[in-house]
């Protein structure tokens, strides 16, 4: 056997990159990462934006990733700490702010009488179906018309969870599934900020407003997703890059190797089987099999080839909804921003920037027509106040992710960046008076530069949008949703597979499972 | 040529450029409908026809069929994997017969495949294909026209075509191989008045009658031309034109499948398991599994791996009337039921009763002998009879100077 032979090659070190080497390498697997960029993390890894200032370079909050990967991978031991969990969540509107109960218990707070009694009822049920749909997020989804016993098992286990149910419920289910998230929140709740920041949380990072039919789905996701997680928004010591570091640790530890500065130009391909990758130095390094935690685009399109493929699965694949919607805002601050509506408080937890449901919808229409939202919603976070190594001593970072932003935009965004930078800061001051001047340095990331910066086609942060039609059995397409694709020995393990990205993990962990099963 | 201010529904059929002398030459105005242009049916007698296409000489007019220009520095590649065949070993001025599939392996249809030059070629198919030439095209630098109308073609075919062809004056055709094509000069006597002398026109030894044949592909400005020319220098030996008709037979006695008869493409099919698959079609002789990949290509390789469930087969019947549409049976008394006819004909020149079956497995091995369901009509008193047919080698029909050599002179 050539001595550079591995097993598995992995392309990219992103969390599922990693995650997946991680799980390859502790099966005794001979396992090579390669990352195109000079540093570990994709978009789950930490930036210096500016001289000593440092920020999660696209996602910047914990809520995903399941707890019992984090302590499977042991990631406490290999590094991983956390600066803040459980972080509170505060809709912020020039009136005030308002503490969104992050559980049924809570609710009572800030809102009225009535709200307060509707969250208790929403909150609980939206529970009950986030908890029933769990098991469909962390399944590798069977194949249609299988007779395989695993993919019927599969079907049969989750069709089970949801009968658990019970009627009452699975209508509820059945009623809101393909519903806009607007109704939705319009049959419950009063308070516009309330519905505003419950509407944000189902659009973020998708193509969709408050009004679109299937935010409910994403809202779905959201919960289902966040339920298994260890802790609910949480901000890991040193940004997302030190998961990632801890990720890249554990699969070290269990024996992978990774190279950093290593851009994969091709897959190699011999007798319809996956062989092995072409550096772009123009290094061959030959593997049993080679695992892509690149988007599918990407992977199939130009690292595999449409040549290796069938014509109608490649029109699948150049049919994929890639383009992202959402950008990324990264100040360096001099001091520590005040927000008037928390009145004094430092802004430890993560503050949303949506009003109203009119407010988010209209933000919507912007980019829908290819603008950039005039009056944009963010998320924002002062990572600084619960971690100020990320800054030199007494100053401050505020990360943002910011909706909307279309990937193509009318124009192109070479001369709109500087005015969607100025709109943000404009809606920043206005809740936190002083804040403009106190910025010495400031990076937005469009989709567009997320995408080149991140090699994500599209920018997007889930590489594919999540959507009922880009779900499931059908993610990314129909014929590579096991995480294998049509070529022999080539998987796929990022986030544009099921269950998507938001740095949960799962696809990695199910695509090293999937490996192990078609090598055993 | 299109009317663009009319919507579609209410747009005429084309006319081809031989349309005003073809409409001359029909006693029976029977046109009928291909790929959006008007085509003849019959002319006069469909008998009259066939025994020109295999005693004398025919004209078929061709230009409906729909041609692409495929050009590019991945026009090799694109075209590998796009049909079933190696298209890297066909050189330029070859022809080569080629399928293609969907992703799972089931015909969409098929065509002929002309290379004209190290990266430019003509794919000739009976329907539109551009969606599909499209999606096959994603990833790789080619550019894909419609050449339909810009080229006008005619096919020439029987035993006295190379006469009719030297006639006409065109010297030393009779070198032109089987699935070969030559750009000749239009002799200046036949050309357009006005028309640049030296005018070329393609000549491919070509043909869908499995008989000596050519096909003749010119610029439509000497489509009336080259139709009076060949009509003139084919007098002597009984040229006439041919509907689809009588070609009908023809294709049939040499064995060739047609689109909407013998299958139907995997592109229009809605029922499940009504698209059928080159192996199926008995046209696993067209798929090259060593030339790398190409779309349907992993499916083909599963299907080759499991015992086939039916195949296309050629039927000898006995009896003289034809089978159209016979239900057959493994049984004379009609209890098992074991496929259908596609295609049948009385064949004048074979003096046999043929057709063309897709039966289940294990019926269609050679020499099988199944019954097929045939209706009469006797004045509209139908009558069911069960008559005896058995699996035969196709062709039927393949006669020596379809491939001779220098052709024979008839």
């Amino acid at each position: 056997m050539n001595a550079s032979r591995y097993d598995c090659i992995v392309i990219g070190a992103g969390h599922n990159g990693l995650t997946c080497a991680a799980y390859l390498a502790r099966a005794g697997r001979r396992v090579l990462v390669l990352e195109a960029a000079e540093q570990a993390g994709g978009t789950a890894g930490t930036r210096e934006f500016a001289p000593g200032f440092r920020a999660s370079s696209c996602a910047h909050l914990l809520h995903l990733m399941p707890g019992w990967l984090l302590e499977e991978l042991r990631l406490a031991r290999h590094g991983l700490r956390m600066a803040a969990e459980n972080m509170p969540t505060f809709a912020l509107s020039g009136a005030g702010a308002l503490r969104i109960p992050t559980d049924v218990d809570s609710a009572a707070h800030d809102l009225g009488e009535a709200d307060a009694r509707a969250f208790r009822d929403y909150a609980a049920r939206m529970r009950r179906l986030a908890a029933a749909l769990r098991p469909l997020l962390e399944a590798v989804p069977p194949r249609l018309g299988s007779r395989a016993w695993r993919d019927r098992l599969t079907l049969l286990g989750l069709a089970a969870k949801l009968r658990l149910l019970g009627r009452a419920d699975m209508r509820e289910l059945l009623r809101i599934a393909g519903m806009c998230v607007q109704d939705l929140l319009d049959e419950h709740f009063q308070s516009p900020l309330l519905k505003g920041a419950l509407a944000f949380d189902a659009v973020l990072g998708t193509n969709l407003g408050p009004r679109s039919p299937g935010s409910v789905f994403t809202l779905l996701y959201r919960l289902a997703a966040g339920s298994g997680a260890a802790a609910s928004l949480a901000q890991p010591v040193g940004g997302l890059g030190a998961l990632t570091a801890a990720l890249a640790q554990a699969a070290k530890a269990a024996g992978a190797e990774l190279r950093l500065a290593a851009p994969v130009a091709r897959v190699i391909v011999t007798e319809d089987s996956a062989a092995g990758v072409l550096l772009g130095s123009g290094e061959r390094l030959e593997a049993g099999c080679v695992v892509s935690s690149a988007d599918p685009t990407t992977t199939f399109l130009r690292l595999l080839g449409a040549e290796h493929l069938d014509a109608g699965f490649v029109r699948r694949v150049s049919h994929l909804r890639t383009q992202g919607m959402t950008a990324k805002l990264h100040l360096a601050l001099q001091s520590m921003p005040r927000f008037r509506a928390l009145a004094g408080a430092e802004p430890t937890g993560r503050m949303v920037f949506a009003s109203s449901l009119r407010a988010v919808e209209q933000a919507f229409n912007d980019a829908k027509y290819g603008r950039f939202s005039a009056a944009p919603l963010l998320e924002v976070i002062v990572p600084t106040a619960v971690d100020p190594g990320l800054a030199p001593a007494g100053r401050h970072v505020l990360s943002a992710v910011v909706q909307y932003a279309p990937y193509r935009i009318a124009g192109g965004w070479e001369g709109q960046r500087e005015q969607f930078l100025d709109t943000i800061l404009q809606t920043l001051e206005a809740h936190a008076p002083g804040l403009r001047d106190s910025v010495c340095a400031a990076e937005l990331l469009t989709p567009q530069d997320i995408e080149t910066q991140f090699r994500v086609s599209g920018g997007h942060w889930h590489h594919a949008e999540l959507a009922l039609d880009q779900f499931f059995m059908v993610r990314p397409v129909a014929g590579a949703a096991q995480y294998r694709a049509p070529v022999r020995g080539l998987f796929l393990c990022g986030a544009g597979c099921h269950p998507g990205g938001g740095v949960m993990g799962l696809a990695g962990r199910n695509a090293a499972r999937q490996v192990l099963a078609q090598a055993a | 040529m299109l009317i663009e201010t009319e919507p579609h529904y209410r747009q005429p059929l084309l006319r081809t450029p031989f349309h005003e002398r073809m409409r001359a030459f029909s006693q029976v105005d029977s046109f009928i409908p291909w790929s959006g242009y008007s085509t003849v049916d019959v002319f006069s007698s469909v008998e009259q026809e066939y025994f020109a296409i295999r005693n004398g000489a025919s004209l078929y007019d061709l230009t409906p069929m729909v041609k692409y220009r495929i050009t590019g520095p991945d026009a090799t590649r694109f075209l590998d994997r796009l049909v079933t065949r190696s298209v890297a070993k066909l050189r330029p001025g070859r022809v080569a017969y080629a399928l293609w599939c969907d992703d799972d392996g089931l015909l969409i249809d098929d065509g002929t495949i002309f290379r004209l030059d190290a990266q430019e070629y003509r794919l000739c198919t009976g329907e539109r294909q551009l969606d599909w030439l499209l999606d096959s095209s994603i990833g790789f630098d080619v550019g894909i026209d419609e050449v339909t109308a810009e080229i006008a073609a005619l096919a020439l075919q029987g035993p006295c075509s190379c006469w009719v062809l030297k006639a006409l004056g065109l010297e030393g055709i009779e070198t032109l191989a089987p699935f070969e094509h030559r750009s000749v000069k239009l002799p200046d006597r036949v050309a357009a008045a006005g028309a640049m002398a030296g005018t070329a026109m393609t000549v491919s030894r070509t043909g869908f009658t499995g008989d000596l044949g050519y096909e003749l592909w010119v610029d439509p400005a000497q489509a009336e031309c080259l139709w009076d020319g060949l009509m003139e220098a084919g007098q002597v030996r009984t040229l006439r034109p041919v509907g689809s008709r009588a070609l009908n037979i023809a294709r049939l006695e040499a064995g060739f499948v047609l689109p909407n008869v013998d299958f139907v493409s995997s592109a229009h099919t809605l029922r499940n398991g009504t698209a059928r698959s080159p192996l199926e079609l008995a046209l696993g002789w067209c798929v090259d599994f060593g030339k790398g990949h190409f779309t349907g290509r992993r499916a083909l390789l599963a299907e080759q791996g499991r015992p086939p469930r039916r195949r296309l087969v050629g039927l000898d019947i006995e009896g003289t009337k034809p089978a159209h549409n016979a239900l057959l049976y493994g049984d004379h008394r009609g209890r098992r039921e074991i496929g259908s006819v596609t295609s049948a004909a009385w064949s004048p020149t074979c003096k046999r009763n043929i057709a063309l079956a897709m039966l289940d497995a294990p019926h269609f091995e050679v020499g099988r002998q199944v019954w097929a369901e045939i209706y009469l009509n006797r004045e509209l008193t139908w009558e069911r009879r069960m008559v005896r047919a058995r699996v035969v080698e196709r062709p039927f029909f393949a006669p020596a100077r379809r491939r001779a050599m220098p052709p024979g002179d008839f």
